[in-house]
């Protein structure tokens, strides 16, 4: 445990009597006093704080900033306006996903690119690659990274005074010198993600907290709150084997782009496209109440292996177990029924529509 | 009257006679946090000290709880198949695991009594 990294703010998670554990390469509460079923809860029905200082900010900026996106990743760069983000990701040349990402225009010539924490410096180190070829700017930043999600949020940030009213679902700005802020998140829920410098930090924060709509959430919390949502998790749902089409993601990428892109690993896409891909991310239902975790396998009628789940764990606002993973696609239909390998035990699952819990974006 | 003994493995026996009650302790509930699931073993099951017998599962995780001596699963707590919770809430009381008629008391010897258990926790 000693060569993880340490949040900012820790002093702040010891206080509220956070459980830590390790969680790519970084020291991160996992759940506190209320616990992962209560924490996922409250975010849904008011808000939670999560310190998210372990995902890593770029700013990539210079007058060739869009051509270099578009290359790097399968995105029409130049016409996403400034202000607005973009969920896509990071592909090798077969069209394998080095990282997901959420791409944002600050400005004609600035974009601002957030990637997880466990691929920052896969990822910084390939943005440099690809960047040899482009006259650009890439900055790793040093933030505090904060996520307020929950219906609430908007009006406990006003609170905390900043107002972000004016930010509808995947639009983001800089209120602040040195200060991003982002209608996202990774809950389905309607939600800001602020970063922040660290001086400035520990007062916001805190100045959030004061608010008693507003708990601290951990990680094990964010796990289940992504899952009902149905959003992947890179190093689980998604790695450096999965193509967009597989990950069923392809609505990231423009139609025109898919066609057309000159992105890394188009050609291959493309052709898995074309020829459909062998395996699609699908939503899982286990019958009853025994959840099925990652790297359970998924047998047919036949007894034959057509799949594996990818992750899995209960859903505290559904009430039930859920789980997503991949299935050949003559399975992907929802209602398939499959059987789960559990510890030797053979449990019912049934392909189910995703999201399991409906989102409630502010959209604009 | 009965008596508690406690395992390395934050498992609780309580010995009535020659008949035993198992669960696990406060301090392991609240490490694994909320419960979800709780794959109760078979009756009459039979188990020797170090066996899987029960698995808990939390929102996040699967974990493994041991007999802690041998034995004959003589009853599970049925009610956990709706209130896996109750581990959370009462894991000494309403929260426990299994009941065991013992083949070998003398297994208890190496268990630890409350203050001993508690100062490898402390």
């Amino acid at each position: 445990m000693s060569d993880l990294k340490h949040l900012p703010l820790e002093s702040l998670h010891e206080e509220a009597g956070a459980r830590f554990g390790a969680f790519a390469g970084w020291r991160m509460p996992l759940t506190y006093p209320a616990g992962v079923m209560k924490e996922h809860l409250h975010t849904r029905e008011k808000a939670g704080l999560f310190d998210i200082s372990h995902m890593q900010l770029f700013t990539i900026e210079g007058a060739n900033t869009a051509a270099f996106l578009s290359r790097a990743c399968p995105l029409d760069a130049a016409a996403l306006e400034a202000g607005k983000s973009k969920y896509t990701v990071l592909l090798n040349e077969k069209a394998g996903i080095i990282d997901d990402l959420i791409v944002t225009r600050l400005g004609s010539d600035r974009f601002m690119v957030v990637a997880n924490a466990g691929n920052a410096a896969k990822d910084e180190a390939h943005f440099r690659f690809v960047a040899r070829d482009f006259d650009v700017k890439i900055d790793a930043l040093d933030r505090v990274f904060l996520a307020l999600q929950g219906p609430e949020a908007e009006s406990i940030l006003l609170g905390a005074g900043l107002d972000l009213a004016d930010l509808s679902f995947m639009t983001a700005a800089e209120p602040r010198e040195n200060w991003f802020a982002a209608r996202s998140g990774y809950t389905g829920e309607d939600g800001f993600e602020v970063a922040l410098p660290e001086e400035e930090a520990r007062r916001f924060a805190e100045k959030i907290l004061a608010d008693e709509r507003v708990i601290w959430i951990g990680l094990a919390a964010r796990d289940s709150l992504r899952l009902e949502a149905g959003l992947c998790l890179h190093g689980q749902d998604l790695d450096e084997t999965i193509d967009p089409a597989s990950a069923a993601i392809l609505w990231a990428i423009p139609k025109k782009i898919r066609e057309s892109g000159d992105f890394i690993g188009a050609e291959a896409l493309r052709r898995t496209i074309a020829e459909g891909p062998v395996r699609v991310r699908v939503g899982l239902k286990p019958d009853g109440r025994q959840p099925v975790r990652t790297g359970a396998l998924l047998l047919n009628e036949e007894g034959q292996t057509v799949g594996k789940v990818t992750s899995g764990g209960f859903g505290p606002s559904v009430g039930h177990p859920i789980a997503m993973g991949f299935v050949a696609p003559g399975y992907r239909e929802p209602g398939t029924m499959l059987v789960a390998e559990v510890r030797g035990n053979r449990l019912p699952i049934a392909v189910h529509p995703l999201p399991f819990t409906p989102h409630r974006y502010r959209k604009g | 009257m009965s008596k508690t003994y406690f395992t390395e493995d934050h498992e609780w026996i309580r010995v009535e006679g020659e008949t035993a009650t198992v669960g696990i302790t406060d301090y392991a509930q609240e490490q694994l946090g909320d419960l979800v699931f709780v794959e109760l073993p078979e009756t009459g099951k039979t188990l020797k000290k170090g066996d899987a017998a029960v698995v808990v599962e939390s929102v996040k995780a699967a974990s493994d709880v041991y007999a802690p001596v041998d034995g004959e699963v003589t009853e599970v707590n049925e009610a956990l198949s709706s209130e896996p919770a109750l581990v959370n809430g009462a894991p000494m009381d309403g929260g426990w695991l299994w009941k065991m008629k013992l083949s070998d008391k003398s297994q208890l010897e190496g268990l630890m009594d409350e203050a001993g258990y508690k100062a490898t926790i402390a």
